[in-house]
């Protein structure tokens, strides 16, 4: 055990572990990058619609469906059935593996992201749209000065949630040849070295927690109001009753 | 078996998906054992651990905290710290399952049993019963749709996760993505990954019906 941490410290001492296109460094980079224009498409594609459903206070329907589907579908899956399919149209063919990685991300991200921002856009308290309404603010005022801040922090949940599962699943596009740290961890599979696989594991570990406590920053200060909610009232891992889902499926058949 | 990946081929291969019915069907056992094994004993965990936080309050913020770690790190790296100790094997890859599942279940547990209302644990301890009978006719029977959509979640996620552990040797149904995407042979990877989802959808039903058959009061309410 000894011996196996001293080399895992070796790998991780040697220079030449670090650099070239084999390194570390650019490993980590195509890690990050691949992730986060995943997280980013996801933001564009979820978001939107779901501040308007949320604003409109309709659609209540199409956020169970999508969280519940999100749940269901596995990533790993969602890679094997584009991998094929990036392969046989031409300019999604290269680079390898790259393409059907970043579908399944942004497939992976939008459900967290979609749910939070609808709830959040719709549980802000009637009370103080009808307020803002009575000063005569028009719908669109409504929308970007009293329910979009409000709803910040929780949207910014739904970012967060999403963006640690995307650095988790990033690691899959080395199964289909992409690079980032799940290299290391499918290279040492393949060659039975588990000082690689070691210090794969560690790196995207790394980077996951990294990520869920830089966005949890980002996300506290991006209150308004400056109170912090609960946390399990945020996620989607939430306890029922306090579940996202079962708060939205609630919520419409009351409707 | 030798199928692969041509241009002019169909979409789908439907004489591959006729003839590999028995295939399908060892797959789904087994991907629905690697799931059972991992709420199972998750489930148990989750008990001891719950009632642990509620016994001593002080305790439920570390355990969420720990969970939580767990929860955030990724399955593939789980594994690459198991490998070293377990090798490619099913304990291996049940660790890494069973740690997903410790959080949902635990936070369900708890806030199923704070929820239930004061005036009546109240009245059955003024109906003379104990802390332990409190729990189990009072605070237990009325946690249980809490407990049992945690179960439900936790279900769904690990059923999908399960397709992960091809990597270390086990998969059910991953093996036909991990094989798909070997050969570039799309419909094995789709038959993957349609049969997972086909049965998280199922157990997910199973369990909502579970619900509805243990909390009879909670039905009547539903339906009136």
């Amino acid at each position: 055990m000894i011996e196996f941490f001293g080399d895992v410290i070796a790998f991780l001492a040697d220079p030449e572990n670090w650099t070239g296109t084999r390194g570390i460094l650019n490993r980590t980079w195509q890690h990050i990058s691949i992730s986060t224009i995943g997280v980013f498409v996801a933001c564009l594609l979820a978001l939107p619609p779901a501040v308007y459903l949320g604003h409109s206070r309709r659609g209540g329907f199409v956020a169970v469906s999508a969280v519940n589907i999100g749940r269901a579908m596995p990533s790993f899956g969602v890679v094997g059935v584009m991998f094929p399919i990036t392969l046989s149209i031409a300019f999604l063919a290269s680079p390898i593996g790259y393409w059907a990685t970043l579908i399944a991300l942004v497939l992976l991200a939008m459900p967290p992201m979609f749910v939070n921002a609808y709830v959040g856009v719709r549980e802000v308290d009637p009370a103080l749209v009808e307020a803002a309404r009575g000063m005569g603010m028009t719908g669109r005022e409504v929308l970007t000065k009293v329910e979009m801040p409000l709803s910040t922090p929780l949207i910014m949940a739904g970012v967060r949630t999403a963006a640690v599962s995307v650095v988790a699943t990033a690691t899959l596009g080395a199964v289909v040849g992409y690079g980032g740290l799940g290299r290391y961890i499918i290279d040492g599979f393949a060659q039975g070295n588990d000082v690689l696989i070691f210090v794969g594991g560690l790196l995207v570990a790394l980077l996951a927690v990294g990520t869920e406590l830089g966005l949890g920053w980002v996300e506290k200060r991006s209150d308004p109001t400056q109170r912090s909610i609960p946390d399990d009232e945020k996620r989607l891992v939430a306890p029922v009753g306090l579940d996202t889902a079962d708060h939205v499926g609630s919520g419409t058949e009351a409707r | 078996m030798t199928v692969v990946a041509q241009s002019g081929q169909p979409f789908i291969d439907w004489e591959w998906v006729l003839t590999h019915g028995d295939d399908m069907w060892e797959a789904t056992l087994e991907h629905a054992t690697l799931t059972a094994i991992a709420l199972g004993v998750g489930l148990v965990l989750s008990m001891i651990l719950a009632l642990v936080a509620l016994q001593w309050r002080r305790t439920y913020s570390p355990i969420t905290w720990f969970t939580g770690i767990l929860y955030t790190i990724p399955s593939l790296a789980l594994f690459t710290f198991l490998v070293p100790v377990f090798g490619l094997s099913l304990t291996t890859a049940e660790i890494a399952l069973v740690s997903y599942t410790l959080l949902i279940l635990i936070r369900n547990i708890v806030a199923g049993v704070d929820a239930v209302p004061d005036h009546l644990t109240e009245a059955s301890r003024g109906m003379g019963m104990t802390n332990r009978q409190t729990f189990v006719s009072v605070q237990l029977p009325l946690a249980l749709p809490a407990i049992i959509a945690g179960i439900r979640i936790a279900a769904v996620t690990t059923i999908g996760l399960v397709t992960v552990t091809v990597l270390v040797g086990q998969g059910g149904y991953g093996v036909f993505i991990l094989r798909g995407i070997r050969r570039q042979f799309l419909t094995e990877a789709l038959v993957g990954t349609v049969l997972s989802v086909l049965l998280a959808v199922v157990v997910d039903a199973a369990l909502l019906g579970v619900e509805r058959w243990a909390t009879p009061w909670a039905t009547r309410k539903a339906s009136s």
